[in-house]
């Protein structure tokens, strides 16, 4: 019962989060003259009548509390309105964007976590192995190297001459799981090692810690003297105690990424959610602005209760409040 | 004069004793910090390299006075070859070649690292103070403060801060001011969080409640008491948020929102090499290098200098450590936490 009440108290929180996000959004693009909108929607030589026109259309004119009531009403009935520029709706780009981001996302998640994980445990296990110095390093160079340099890197100096000697298998853009999976991974490959080589950087240190740090603790030695084999204390009794801090971490990362994983996206040209919101800001787009920004908060919102909810379940020491 | 007075001499003899005294009383957490600091290789060789980076974009000028090549003067006839390309390395005196335009790179390369050195620092500088104000207040004052302080600081940390960043530079037009605030906004967060929780733990502690005894004021006991016991894992935190700043910087001038040109920094440098990587390796290959030798250095210095800070870290390799066990639902947050951050910009 603990848990129905846990789940409440969280959904009402994470509303008022995503609540408090939106609105921050809507106002703060009010900070921004409205004119250069319009300016930009009604053309190069557009006269002053015709800008105030299209003010008026948009209904950029009312007092902004009059249209800050119109966001929130049409935000309770599941609107979130329509791009000033294209005219199609809110809800259906994002139904359209979110394919090439969670491509990115799941696809990048599980090299990631393959790669961290591992390479984290037998760092944790051989500490100051030659093994080890390695992984440090490559760990530091992970963590140092900007995601857009790696992404670049990997389109000049892998894509491109790949590309040129007629090796068409790898490819940039977005091309949806419908084509076939060859097609989707073939497009996705690069775009998931870039995110994976900055992910599985944060992952090896923190699975290396947590184990060392597990290792260390009273019960291991007790599963050691008992006589278990190394295998079965490192994996049964040390891992699984020390996942629970990459779980927790996992769950933000991937709250955050769903929400548009924008250097990446538009390193590739993926056309994904984070693609789109720059260029919803870049062009004074509010609709769209504010509809993504409020997606990318829900999902992060959605992922801390799903972390928290886990976290209880893989190390019983946690009580739910 | 030769002559010392009685007083005079005495005074100066109880200085001497106490100094010997001081000596074998032992050596402060900092004298010690300094001597394991010392003897780590790796860490003064990334000392070395970040002041060698400070001490090239410092003396940027200099250079131009040798070279001759301000930064942002093209040179369309020496800098570029017949076909309008950037020439090579060590040609006509660009002693890394030229950019797209005919400037000389490495110039702009020296003048990048003003900006990114410069934006490292003090975004870092300010978010630090800000994120140990409001650890402290959330942490030492608790109620009503904590909950508003502690959801806030969860909410910045788990907002989708690369398209606020992104949003805010629009909006507020793209400058450096605007650039040194955006990422010193999104930098308190974590060093907030560590802070209340060293803080809850901290506040607890007899000597806060002698001071209070004394009647030291809730600002005494926060900065003057608790704060000077939670500088190393601060320390740490600002040494290893640097790079990840240069790292935003960089990020945010190579989508275009960032500082602008003519302006040199290494993510606009390195968004411009783009068109030019089939005919000019350096054009990509210089400025990358210059950042990811910037970053690793801190880095590596910040992992350094918490080795050298945390004592228990030869031991947790010997896997002997006992660490007090974690009730809550909270993310770990240890003394020295790793850098493990909400990680850079994706």
């Amino acid at each position: 019962m603990a848990i129905v009440g846990f789940l409440i108290r969280r959904i009402l929180t994470g509303i008022v989060v995503v609540w408090l996000v939106s609105t921050g959004a809507f106002f703060l693009f009010f900070a921004r003259p409205v004119a250069t909108v319009a300016r930009e929607l009604a053309g190069r030589a557009a006269t002053p009548q015709v800008i105030a026109e299209v003010i008026r259309n948009l209904g950029l004119n009312q007092p902004i509390m009059v249209q800050y009531w119109h966001f929130l009403d049409g935000l309770l009935h599941g609107n979130l309105g329509y791009s000033y520029f294209t005219q199609e709706s809110v809800d259906t780009m994002i139904k359209q964007d979110a394919p090439p981001t969670i491509s990115v996302v799941i696809g990048g998640m599980v090299l990631w976590l393959v790669v961290g994980i591992s390479v984290g445990i037998i760092s944790a296990t051989r500490a100051r192995s030659l093994f080890d110095r390695v992984s440090n390093v490559l760990v530091l160079i992970g963590l140092s190297m900007p995601v857009f340099v790696i992404g670049e890197l990997l389109v000049l100096y892998v894509f491109l001459p790949l590309n040129e000697h007629g090796f068409k298998w790898v490819g940039t853009g977005y091309a949806g799981i419908t084509q076939g999976f060859g097609v989707w991974s073939g497009h996705m490959i690069l775009p998931w090692i870039t995110l994976a080589a900055v992910q599985a950087a944060v992952y090896t240190r923190l699975t290396r810690g947590q184990l060392l740090d597990t290792l260390g603790e009273d019960y291991i030695r007790t599963a050691r003297a008992k006589g278990l084999s190394e295998r079965r204390v490192i994996f049964r009794h040390g891992v699984r105690a020390a996942l629970t801090p990459v779980v927790s971490q996992l769950g933000v990362d991937v709250g955050q990424l769903l929400g548009g994983v924008v250097v990446v996206e538009v390193v590739f040209g993926l056309g994904g959610l984070g693609q789109t919101s720059v260029q919803a800001i870049d062009t004074d787009n509010l609709p769209v602005i504010i509809g993504f920004v409020i997606i990318a908060a829900a999902f992060v919102v959605v992922a801390n209760i799903i972390v928290d909810l886990v976290y209880s379940i893989l190390d019983p020491r946690v009580r739910i409040t | 004069m030769t002559s010392i007075s009685e007083i005079e001499f005495e005074a100066r003899g109880a200085d001497a004793a106490q100094d010997s005294a001081a000596r074998v009383e032992g050596r402060s957490q900092w004298q010690l910090t300094w001597r394991r600091l010392r003897s780590d290789k790796v860490a003064i060789a990334a000392i070395i390299v970040v002041l060698i980076m400070i001490g090239l974009a410092i003396a940027a000028p200099a250079f131009v006075a040798i070279t001759h090549h301000p930064p942002d003067v093209a040179y369309p006839n020496q800098g570029e070859n017949e076909a309008g390309l950037p020439v090579g390395p060590g040609t006509a005196g660009f002693w890394l070649g030229t950019d797209g335009t005919g400037r000389d790179l490495f110039i702009r390369i020296l003048y990048g690292a003003r900006i990114s050195l410069f934006v490292g620092v003090v975004t870092t500088a300010i978010g630090t103070v800000a994120g140990v104000s409001i650890g402290l207040m959330a942490g030492y004052f608790g109620g009503v403060i904590d909950a508003v302080l502690a959801r806030f600081t969860d909410a910045v940390l788990a907002f989708p801060y690369i398209v606020l960043a992104l949003a805010l530079a629009v909006v507020l037009g793209p400058s450096l001011t605007v650039i040194i605030g955006v990422i010193s906004f999104f930098a308190w967060a974590g060093i907030a969080r560590i802070v209340r929780g060293q803080t809850l733990s901290i506040k607890e502690k007899e000597y806060i409640e002698a001071a209070r005894s004394l009647g030291a004021g809730p600002f005494r006991i926060m900065f003057f008491d608790i704060l000077p016991n939670l500088l190393a894992p601060v320390l740490v935190l600002a040494t290893l948020y640097i790079p990840q700043a240069v790292v935003f910087e960089s990020t945010l001038s190579y989508l275009g929102l960032g500082i602008q040109p003519p302006t040199a920094s290494w993510g606009n440098i390195l968004a411009d090499a783009q068109n030019f990587y089939q005919t000019s390796w350096w054009y990509v290959v210089f400025p990358a290098l210059a950042l990811l030798i910037t970053t690793l250095a801190f880095n590596l210095l910040g992992d350094g200098i918490r080795d050298a800070m945390d004592p228990r870290t030869e031991r947790v390799l010997a896997g002997r450590r006992n660490r007090k066990r974690r009730k809550r639902v909270s993310r770990p947050s240890g003394d020295f936490p790793d850098p493990v951050r909400p990680a850079q910009a994706r």
